[in-house]
């Protein structure tokens, strides 16, 4: 359960601030399918940031699960990214000298979590994401198909309950895109929050929580089926 | 997180960028090697001269004609020096108490002969006295005659060398060896000694002083070689030997003494300085390979921004990121410092093998040490870098591309 109240977030450029969020009121329920639109400079990404746990709010209170966020250190905020958030970039970010298995299995080395577990955890993921064939590549001999999917095994493999998604088709082809957004909403049916920010409105549309910002404000929010639920 | 898979995270780290992490574990090598190697180059300096030193005996005391003025006088004013004469030695032994054994020695160089066999031969003239001062053994036979006996016979005493290309293996005893003019009958040879103070003893024949000083034309000794009965009366006998001297010289202060002592003291003095002098040469170059380390770090650190920002998206702490930096710069220093002290050992063994009598032994201070300085070198430089990348902010870093 996410829960903001009157978020604010501005940046100091030289001697200007920068209104990057205005007060934002905002709750999603666990297991939500939300999707964040608007103009680039609304606000989107730093709300997502917001909500990942990567950047805090100058103002207002997040909330995450019943905790607030502004109370937690860094040892507390990455102990949440790791366990609770699952990201997913419009860039991939895989790690280029890693294989598919290594980037999947990273998270889950700075966890602690043992050898064999891993291993098994990763040939699921990549299962998951019906990449099995193409364990052993490293990210170069990958498409950005399947570079994102590789990225998506990665962001769930620790098992988080909120799945952030920053355009995350941005650099794919639509038949590639259609792949990461059957992908994403697949992991949402089974029960993850999945939060997705886009411009494309084809894929905003699909979200069954619809928000779209404006000058770092909220300027409308619909709940109801996706175009396609 | 445990240490086996951030060792093994880190090394992938380092394996992935190939080229920079051989040179930066090259830089590493060179100045460790180059702290060993340089500093057993000195200790090897220091031990060479002490051991030949040492090989003289506490006791012993060197008269040399002439004075080797320090002072800054200007020698034309005293007038050239006196000769060391045989009588001068003979007065010593007589006056001076603590004196108890004294080797006359002069030296000079003669074509020996013996049948078909011929070669030139470094000579040296001296008495029975000379074996106990210089600790040398016979290997058979008997040496020359006791100092100032008088009548002195045609003998010679052959050096293991000498003795093996004169002779070959045939017994020399009782055999006749011709030194320019003059016959000598073999009475004894010398065990192999080596090389001592510069002088090949095994290649030597040793005759009765006067012989040799009349075969040479000499009208003075190289030396006195002198044992005093005990340490302590080193001093008070270098002091008697300079009045006795000085009575037999018109006055004149005109002989050099030298003991084990201050030689060792000056030389150990100017070798030690030697070998810290090195070290501290390479101890630049050990620092300039941490700066190395710490650039290697700082590229790696600029390069992977992204792969930063994507780690603390992932929940990795500030705490494990600093880690794995500090890592990759450990493993740098510690694979750095093992190549650059194999280099070192194997130039060593190189070193000994071409020249065997020069003891080239890398200190086990200066590999302690060198090991040491690049381990702390390579965190310490490796330590900035690490901090930059955990203090990096996760949303900047992953926004580049």
């Amino acid at each position: 359960m996410i829960e903001l109240s009157g978020v604010s977030r501005e940046f100091w450029v030289g001697d200007q601030p920068v209104h990057a969020l205005r007060g934002l009121d905002l709750t999603i329920p666990d297991g939500d399918y939300c999707s964040i639109m608007g103009p680039s400079g609304s606000g989107k990404s730093t709300l997502l940031n917001i909500l990942g746990c990567l950047d805090r709010p100058s103002a207002g209170s997040y909330r995450l699960d019943g905790r607030e966020v502004a109370d937690l250190d860094d040892e507390a905020l990455s102990e949440v990214r790791r366990h609770r958030i699952g990201f997913v970039f419009q860039f991939y970010h895989l790690v280029p000298r890693l294989t598919a298995s290594g980037n999947v299995e990273l998270p889950m080395i700075f966890a602690g979590v043992d050898r064999v577990e891993r291993a098994a955890r990763v040939e699921r993921g990549l299962a998951a994401v019906g990449l099995t064939a193409r364990a052993g590549h490293t990210a170069e001999q990958l498409s950005g198909g399947e570079r994102q999917r590789v990225a998506i095994a990665r962001a769930v493999v620790m098992g988080p309950t909120l799945l952030l998604a920053d355009e995350p088709t941005g650099n794919l082809d639509s038949a590639a895109g259609a792949e990461i957004v059957r992908l994403l909403e697949g992991m949402n049916s089974r029960g993850l929050t999945l939060v997705v920010v886009t411009h494309d409105p084809d894929i905003g549309r699909r979200a069954r929580h619809r928000l779209r910002l404006a000058d770092g404000a909220l300027v409308s929010e619909e709940r109801g089926p996706g175009a396609v639920p | 997180m445990n240490a086996r898979d951030l060792v093994a995270f880190s090394a992938g780290a380092l394996r992935g960028h190939r080229l920079r992490t051989g040179l930066s574990l090259l830089g590493v090598a060179i100045g460790v090697a180059s702290v060993v190697l340089l500093t057993s180059l000195g200790e090897g300096a220091r031990l060479y001269v002490t051991g030949e030193f040492a090989s003289l005996g506490t006791n012993l005391l060197i008269v040399l004609p002439g004075k080797t003025e320090t002072a800054g006088v200007t020698p034309f004013l005293m007038g050239a020096p006196h000769d060391l004469t045989i009588e001068d030695g003979q007065a010593i032994a007589r006056r001076v108490r603590s004196v108890s054994s004294l080797a006359p020695l002069s030296r000079g160089t003669a074509p020996a002969r013996r049948g078909e066999r011929r070669r030139d031969v470094a000579v040296i003239g001296t008495t029975a006295e000379f074996l106990g001062v210089r600790h040398i053994r016979l290997q058979t036979g008997r040496f020359l005659p006791a100092f100032g006996q008088g009548s002195e016979p045609a003998v010679c005493v052959l050096g293991s060398k000498v003795r093996g290309e004169l002779f070959g293996g045939a017994n020399p005893l009782g055999d006749v060896v011709r030194l320019g003019e003059e016959r000598f009958r073999v009475i004894g040879v010398l065990a192999p000694r080596g090389i001592s103070l510069g002088m090949d003893m095994d290649d030597m024949v040793y005759v009765p002083v006067g012989r040799a000083l009349k075969m040479f034309n000499q009208t003075g000794l190289a030396r006195l070689l002198l044992e005093v009965r005990s340490r302590d009366e080193l001093a008070s006998a270098e002091q008697a030997v300079r009045r006795v001297v000085a009575e037999r010289h018109a006055g004149e202060d005109d002989v050099t003494i030298l003991t084990q002592d201050s030689v060792l003291a000056s030389f150990g003095h100017i070798l030690a300085l030697l070998t810290a002098a090195l070290a501290g040469i390479a101890a630049i170059s050990l620092t300039v390979a941490g700066l190395g380390i710490m650039n290697v770090m700082l590229v790696a650190v600029a390069e992977r921004t992204r792969e930063i920002g994507l780690l603390k998206a992932l929940g990795v702490t500030r705490r494990q990121i600093v880690s794995v930096f500090l890592v990759e710069a450990a493993i740098l220093s510690t694979a750095g410092g093992a190549a650059g002290l194999a280099a070192a050992f194997a130039g060593a063994g190189l070193l000994r093998g071409l020249y065997p009598s020069f003891p080239v032994q890398p200190p086990s201070w200066a590999v302690a040490a060198a090991v040491l300085v690049s381990v702390t070198v390579g965190l310490a430089f490796g330590a900035a870098p690490a901090r930059r990348a955990a203090l990096l902010d996760p949303i900047v870093a992953l926004a580049r591309r």
